[in-house]
């Protein structure tokens, strides 16, 4: 069964069977011909679906007091959420649905009672359905890619005979694919139940198992199996020469069907993801990073809403909206305006952080040999750039064993610039430790509603460990441990080579970072100061 | 809806025995449950309702009160002393400060006219738990306030022309995915015990997991009534626990070993060390021993894992820092 539609379309059955038990569904595909149907197929099965948005606030989902009517009546009359009204809710633009809203309807999930269908039409692979949400239900389809041209409905799988120890398998495969969560097999098992009942088989064959495991397992994948007699073994890239993590079992025999199933619907960007190492990108709201714009921000059109205690009411906008209604509402001249609940306008305003930009120079001997005074051009074009921009700037600079915050966050270019002429070079290359105290910096200005961003500037030899000691080997190791610190702080950053000669060893450290890395140009700070401002945006 | 038994749970014995011990010792300040997803956090939460040994409460009672004179005055007419299962209370995320703290009864003053109260969650909570899923998504507005009302013990509430204050002691478990944002460090260090959770690794783990939660899923009753007896068993065994705790002392050279290792990993504060006894003693009675340097070696992960200052080079994190600590300072236990 290797079909993606016919795939899509036993799901889809499979769903309308057990609506509560699956969960639901997450389907990343554009906006096509393919999925309109598919969504028309699941709209006859699961009638009444509800749709939210990313943006669907607490009083839609969990209701609350019905303003208008609890005037009118003198009582109060709470009006019920989407979660208690509906059972199917269909989530549009899923992707971009905060982790607060995705914890929201996770918890109604959990609870029982709900279904979700969730339409991800991320373009990146980075840009996804939240993986809390995602978790948590069972189906999970890619119909990027297919074309209308032939979908039939359903057809029954001809495999009649009963698999053997189907929970099992499903366990070793989700160990051997790397899933962490417990739920996967779970809900692979309810799915290769379900779709061994709409066949009108009593317990799961062989091809349900492969079906539950293309939908339920095989998108959740960490890892390529460890079977290196597969060919997809031979696919990874040549540079990968370490051997593919050893297993905890050996419970897949060679050729085995599922396995084979599970291959087959790999995430196509499985390799991608991997390549980028195990370190997690913190991308989550969490409370302690909140970000607060710290400057009230331009004001944007009014919006209509409800009053939840937080935002404010635009009165000029309401009483606009209100107008044109008095007459029909009964308010003749001299009277009171009549303002309904639907008129109330809410003001909104586009609050952005001030972005901080942290310097990180090298000035150790060899940096300084160099191209220290170049550096120290290119650093001064982008302070004119950062004070156009009214960025905040720091600097840090690392020499000798250790490193230095030479200027906390300032918008004071003068400042900047005496401290940087006054820069002196010489000394060890203490990298790890310029990048720490330009984290230590980064995570100080977050938790004071800034975006930093990081820009580091050196000829990419380390030589001196955190420890103090100078030992190139544990000073690289220490470098890069701190650039993945960096990366999963989430701290936008980017790399200047600023060495005579492209150094690979800093490349490899940028994607550690998740940074871009440029070489710095000879003599030409102007074009440096363009590609850092293209880059950091 | 039946939650799932506790005992059924498989593994994670390290957040099972956190929430055995704040049921002997409440007094150690709840349980923080951070972890991968798909991991039971939630499970083993809500089955500690039917767990846990019931209570003695007076009827209607907005507080649950052990005794008439406990009833707070603003509360309705109550009825007699009834036995009811310690109150496990739900704080879902997108909850009002209202809903928590309670405000003033909007029906009585409309209709009434009446200033009256509407107690909120806290007051539901008093003398039991208060569970808060992905703690660490919750709004910070929320997050201060219960801060401020976990460690006082008492829900003040001066609003809407009502000042009004009453008891809420309850002990606060928190859950949540470390990967879709941090805790702050004020809140962190007030949760007594933090339990770290992983995915089971191996198969056969995995296996009895899904055969568990699939016989649960098929029939319910039976398989709750199948566990009934060791659940029995663990309650008789927290009831005794509760009864020998205040009799359980501890030696000087506990609260030595206690203060030197506290000392040994630079842990933030003095509640460390305070936590770190509790647990102990707790873990003792749980027992039937007296404490010993082997309990403080096995809760000393749980007491102190977030109290440490974070090193952002340390990939292994605070639980391994923890482990070498004991190994040097208790060689001989953690060998045991």
């Amino acid at each position: 069964m290797t079909d993606p539609w016919a795939v899509a379309v036993r799901a889809a059955h499979c769903l309308a069977r057990e609506p509560l038990a699956l969960g639901g569904l997450h389907l990343r595909a554009r906006s096509s011909d393919a999925r309109n149907r598919l969504l028309r197929l699941l709209h006859d099965f699961l009638p009444g679906a509800a749709r939210l948005h990313p943006d669907t606030g607490d009083e839609a989902l969990f209701g609350g007091l019905d303003l208008s009517e609890t005037l009118r009546s003198g009582r109060p009359v709470t009006r019920a959420g989407l979660l208690a009204r509906c059972d199917t809710l269909i989530l549009a633009m899923a992707e971009r649905a905060t982790p607060a809203l995705a914890a929201r309807l996770g918890q109604a999930l959990d609870g029982g009672g709900h279904t979700l269908i969730a339409l991800d039409e991320g373009a990146e692979s980075e840009e996804r359905l939240a993986p809390a949400l995602a978790d948590r239900l069972a189906i999970s389809l890619d119909l990027e890619g297919l074309r209308a041209s032939d979908m039939p409905g359903l057809t029954p799988l001809d495999d009649e005979a009963p698999a053997d120890a189907p929970a099992e398998r499903l366990a070793a495969l989700s160990v051997a694919l790397g899933i962490g969560s417990i739920r996967r097999p779970r809900l692979a098992l309810l799915l290769a139940r379900a779709s061994a009942q709409i066949d009108g088989r009593d317990t799961p064959s062989e091809a349900d198992l492969a079906f539950a495991v293309t939908c339920a397992l095989a998108p959740h994948a960490t890892r390529l199996p460890p079977d290196p007699a597969e060919e997809e073994a031979a696919d990874r890239p040549a540079s990968d020469d370490a051997p593919p993590p050893a297993a905890e079992n050996d419970a897949l025999p060679e050729g085995d069907l599922l396995l084979e199933a599970a291959l087959a619907s790999l995430p196509p960007d499985l390799l991608e993801r991997l390549a980028q190492g195990p370190v997690p990108r913190a991308t989550g709201l969490g409370t302690g990073a909140a970000r607060k714009g710290n400057r009230r921000g331009r004001p944007l059109p009014p919006r209509p809403g409800r009053p939840d205690g937080r935002a404010r009411i635009d009165l000029v906008a309401t009483l606009r909206a209100a107008a044109p209604w008095q007459t029909l509402r009964g308010a003749g001249p001299g009277q009171t305006v009549q303002v309904r609940a639907g008129d109330i306008r809410l003001k909104r305003y586009e609050t952005r952080s001030d972005r901080l930009v942290i310097f990180a120079v090298d000035a150790s001997g060899s940096a300084a040999f160099a191209r220290l005074g170049e550096v120290k051009g290119a650093v001064e074009l982008l302070l004119a750039q950062a004070y156009s921009r009214r960025d905040h700037v720091a600097l840090v600079s690392f020499r000798g064993t250790q490193a230095e915050c030479l200027l906390p966050p300032t918008r004071s270019l003068l400042r900047t610039r005496k401290e940087l002429s006054g820069l002196p070079g010489g000394g060890g290359t203490p990298l790890a430790a310029g990048l720490r105290t330009a984290l230590e910096q980064a995570v100080q200005a977050r938790g004071r509603g800034m975006d930093p961003a990081v820009v580091l500037l050196t000829d990419g030899r380390p030589n001196v460990a955190l420890s103090g000691r100078a030992d190139r080997a544990e000073a690289i190791g220490d470098a890069t441990a701190m650039g993945r610190a960096l990366r999963a702080a989430g701290v936008t950053a980017m790399v200047i080579d600023a060495g005579n000669r492209p150094s690979p060893a800093l490349r490899d450290l940028a994607r550690e970072m998740g940074a871009d890395c440029l070489p710095l140009p000879r003599a030409d700070a102007a074009r440096l100061s363009h590609a850092v401002s293209d880059a950091l945006g | 809806m039946i939650p799932f038994p506790f005992t059924a749970i498989v593994g994670q014995s390290e957040m099972k025995t956190a929430m055995i011990l704040t049921a002997v010792d409440p007094g150690i300040g709840g349980v923080l449950v951070f972890g991968d997803r798909g991991t039971g956090k939630s499970t083993a939460v809500r089955a500690l309702s039917s767990l846990l040994p019931p209570l003695q409460m007076i009827d209607r009672c907005p507080v649950n009160s052990a005794s008439r004179a406990e009833v707070p005055d603003w509360a309705g007419p109550v009825g007699e002393v009834v036995t009811r299962p310690t109150p496990v209370v739900d704080l879902p995320l997108g909850v009002t400060e209202d809903r928590v703290t309670g405000a003033l009864d909007i029906e009585r003053a409309l209709t009434r006219g009446e200033k009256a109260f509407e107690p909120g969650l806290l007051a539901r909570s008093n003398r039991g738990y208060l569970y808060i899923d992905e703690i660490n998504l919750l709004e910070d507005h929320i997050v201060d306030l219960l801060l401020d009302v976990a460690q006082s013990g008492e829900n003040v509430v001066e609003r809407e022309g009502l000042s009004i204050r009453h008891p809420a002691r309850f002990v606060l478990v928190g859950s949540g995915n470390p990967e879709e944002g941090e805790l702050r460090p004020q809140l962190l260090d007030r949760f007594g015990l933090s339990v770290e959770v992983t995915s089971p690794g191996t198969v056969e783990e995995r296996v009895e997991v899904l055969r568990r939660r699939d016989a649960f899923d098929r029939d319910r009753a039976s398989f709750v009534a199948a566990q009934s007896a060791e659940e029995a068993a663990l309650r008789d065994r927290i009831v005794a626990a509760r009864s020998a705790l205040p009799k359980a002392g501890a030696a000087e050279a506990l609260l030595h070993d206690c203060a030197a290792l506290c000392l040994a990993l630079g842990a933030d504060g003095l509640r460390g060390e305070l936590t770190l006894l509790r647990a102990a003693r707790a873990l003792a009675a749980f027992d039937g021993e007296s404490p010993t340097r082997a309990h403080l070696t096995r809760v000393a992960p749980m007491a102190l894992r977030h109290r440490l200052r974070r090193d952002p080079l340390d990939e292994a994190g605070s639980t391994a820092r923890i482990a070498r600590a004991l190994a040097e300072a208790f060689p001989e236990e953690v060998a045991a």
